[in-house]
């Protein structure tokens, strides 16, 4: 009687084996493969330009970046974005994590307010707003706030020579408001920004 | 504004909560439904896929042992993939194969659902492991999570000697709710600009003329599951402060409901099961509670900014912005970081170890209370433990054996409840300790002083939370930390996840008791104010000192 009770469990256990092995099959090809392939297909289809990182092109037709990456501006005629430790490499990302006691996170800010200080003399370091001096957490930020734009347009005048006001309805037109008038931030893109200054500056 | 987006919000979770409680119910109570008509035929075609052919009730045994089963072989084809991927298709960047102790590292990292993350997406995974890795596993952990939730639920509500088909739960949770919210969700995601592709690396010329390297990939299809199942792990290193993978506020929004609609969800589902429904919103509302608090703390931290930074006589008036994204600002940034390690999903829209001392405070205390929504399934269990633990203090406290829905509580159930409590910090506080006495713990640590000490209680909090949110900047990529935290992990799933199934069948067994007048009630104000006492205590408890130590002596020092 036992025997025969014990045999089914025993089977039981064998058959669970093998029913895990086939799901783990399953599940591995239906949501690591169909899944993702799937999902590219319709992406590829319906929205290429978003799929393929929001390309972004100049006047002639070159691809310049992506508008959701930041870039590296080292020329101060343009407007610059946020810190990155990482430079706007964009093959990877992140920052360096530092602490807010970390005493190097503290010499790079008073490192940033005296580059400040050089390349701006007319406008004092009172209005130098925070997220001009401090790393964003990708290393790729491609925004800056509207107030981090407006400091920059005494210097940028006064390089190239296109006048404040101009340069003042060029940072309104790329700002842009909270996603549906609610989320986020009041942002400006600096690459969008930077290849119209370029274009006033041909 | 900052605070009317909040609330925004956290009134669509709300609201949510009962249709997607009802649903998730009516997935698994296993009664004839409309949704069978939509999902039933592709479900029998999976069930004879994998030979499942009796669907009948486990008992909690079998229930735990067709799980570990399942997960020991997902572990086995992972870790073989991702060790061999270089000889693997879809492999553009030309990605070498992954190290040994990485390799662990990673893999029990995703089937536990934790997702912390030593290897940077960009330089260490091609696509193909991306795929068949990483999205696979943040499908399958998640769907065990849910599992043993729904399990237990089923175990402390029924009656009789089983708690359900663990992998009937598997796939109904894949075909029912995963799959279809995924991709769901990739096709938002994508229509709002997260890139969605197989292409290589691109290069591009910059405005300026130098060349830049944009890492890209299928990222929307890993964006979506990775919130949707409160995994975490990013595509990319910076996860979801990256701007492919997070571009806009609105796709911040749509991540922060994917991964916290299911969690705040399943204490009404508990409810339905329970047959009382304020059974589930006891539960709720003691997690949204804790969770406002929290919530409440790491915004005003945040926007009180840096005092170290305040002092150098810059305009610091938009909070503290080191580590954080432009287009979130503070408010997106703070909700982001409270939901994350509520839900247990663990990626980062700001860099958590950049957060000012109490700011960072809340994801560390969120993690070790482990029981604020939390991930699949998981913060509901752990919960309705502290509510047994509630019974039972107050049951000595009167002197009557304590009732839960109507189940005595007893020596068996009180262990069991214990060890799953315990192990928790036991597994955190263990290994900081002794992290901190060998050099090779020492090593990784980047930040002088107390930041330090958070640094890596973070860590194995993370890890045991199976959370995988990280203090970053920690030099996390050596053996010695792929292996701890491995193991952390480890215990952190497996052992409370089978210390609850016993629990479950346990109790699933017992005479009901028929209520009386003088029956200890869990269905109201008095027992949530008991249920968040219960757990503040017990957290203050074992974790107060460690707490001390790290980011409040840091807050003290900065000022």
């Amino acid at each position: 009687m036992n025997k025969t009770a014990s045999l089914p469990e025993a089977v039981g256990g064998a058959s669970y084996a093998g029913i895990a092995i086939r799901a783990s099959v399953v599940f591995i090809l239906l949501c690591g493969i169909v899944y993702p392939l799937v999902c590219t297909g319709l992406a590829q289809l319906l929205m290429p330009d978003q799929a393929n990182g929001s390309l972004i092109r100049n006047a002639s037709g070159q691809v310049v970046g992506s508008e959701l990456i930041g870039q590296k501006f080292s020329d101060p005629k343009y407007f610059q974005g946020r810190v990155s430790s990482i430079d706007y490499k964009a093959e990877a990302s992140g920052s360096n994590n530092y602490g807010p006691s970390n005493p190097i996170l503290l010499a790079r800010v008073q490192a940033s307010i005296e580059a400040w200080k050089k390349d701006n003399p007319d406008v004092p370091i009172s209005e130098l707003p925070i997220a001009l001096l401090t790393n964003s957490g990708s290393g790729l930020d491609p925004h800056i706030t509207p107030e981090s734009a407006a400091v920059q347009i005494p210097r940028i005048s006064r390089l190239t020579g296109i006048s404040a006001d101009e340069l003042r309805k060029l940072v309104d037109m790329h700002t842009e408001g909270r996603d549906l008038g609610l989320f986020g931030e009041p942002r400006v893109n600096v690459l969008k920004l930077n290849l119209d200054v370029q274009t006033l500056l041909k | 504004m900052g605070i009317l987006q909040i609330l925004i919000v956290l009134a669509v979770v709300v609201l949510l909560v009962k249709p997607l409680g009802t649903y998730v119910y009516h997935v698994f109570s296993n009664e004839p439904n409309r949704t069978d008509r939509i999902f039933g035929a592709f479900e029998r075609f999976i069930y004879r896929l994998i030979g499942l052919k009796d669907r009948s009730g486990m008992t909690w045994r079998k229930y735990a042992l067709t799980l570990l089963l399942t997960n020991i072989v997902l572990v086995a084809f992972g870790y073989a993939i991702l060790r061999l991927q270089k000889f693997m298709p879809l492999n553009p960047n030309g990605m070498d194969n992954m190290e040994q102790t990485l390799t662990f590292n990673t893999i029990i990292s995703f089937i536990t659902n934790t997702n912390l993350q030593d290897y940077s997406g960009e330089t260490g995974l091609s696509y193909f492991s991306q795929m068949a890795v990483i999205m696979m596993m943040m499908f399958t952990s998640a769907a065990t999570g849910f599992s043993v939730a729904i399990a237990f639920v089923r175990g402390i509500t029924g009656k009789g000697q089983t708690i359900g088909n663990f992998f009937e739960d598997f796939v109904k949770a894949h075909t029912r709710i995963f799959i279809p919210s995924a991709v769901l969700v990739t096709l938002l995601l994508v229509a709002l600009q997260v890139p969605q592709t197989l292409h290589p690396t691109l290069t591009v010329t910059t405005l300026e003329g130098t060349t830049q390297h944009i890492a890209i990939g299928p990222v929307a299809a890993l964006e979506s599951i990775k919130h949707l199942g409160t995994n975490g792990g990013g595509f990319f290193g910076a996860n979801s402060a990256h701007p492919f993978e997070n571009p806009s506020p609105l796709t911040n929004v749509i991540e922060i409901l994917s991964m916290w609609l299911l969690p705040a969800s399943l204490p009404y589902t508990y409810g339905l099961f329970a047959k009382n429904r304020k059974q589930g919103w006891v539960v709720f509302s003691a997690m949204m509670t804790l969770f406002l608090v929290f919530l409440t703390t790491v915004y005003w931290a945040e926007l009180r900014g840096n005092p170290a930074l305040s002092a150098m006589g810059i305009d610091a008036s938009q909070g503290s912005m080191e580590g954080k994204e432009v287009r979130f600002g503070i408010p997106q940034s703070a909700l982001f970081t409270a939901v994350t390690t509520a839900a247990t999903t663990g990626s980062v829209n700001n860099m958590h170890d950049t957060l000012t001392p109490l700011g960072g405070l809340v994801p560390l205390a969120e993690m070790m209370l482990n029981v604020v929504f939390g991930g699949k399934g998981v913060g509901l269990v752990n919960m309705l433990m502290y509510a047994i633990l509630g019974v039972f203090l107050c049951g000595l406290m009167v002197g009557r054996t304590p009732e839960f829905l109507g189940r005595k509580i007893e020596p068996r159930e009180m262990k069991l409840v214990a060890v799953a409590i315990l192990i928790h910090p036991l597994i955190i506080l263990a290994p900081t300790a002794i992290a901190f006495l060998t050099d090779l713990g020492q090593g990784s640590i980047t930040n002088p002083g107390p930041h330090g000490i958070s640094q890596v209680l973070y860590q194995y909090t993370s890890s045991a939370a199976n959370n995988g949110s990280g203090f970053e900047g920690l030099a996390d990529n050596t053996p010695y930390w792929n292996i701890t935290t491995g193991i952390v992990m480890l215990l952190g799933r497996y052992i409370s996840m089978i210390a609850m199934l016993a629990v479950a069948g346990s109790l699933v067994r017992k005479q009901l008791v028929a209520e009386t007048i003088g029956t200890f009630r869990t269905d109201n104000t008095l027992f949530y104010a008991i249920l968040i006492g219960t757990v503040l205590i017990i957290g203050a408890l074992t974790f107060l000192p460690a707490i001390v130590l790290g980011p409040i002596a840091e807050q003290l020092k900065l000022g």
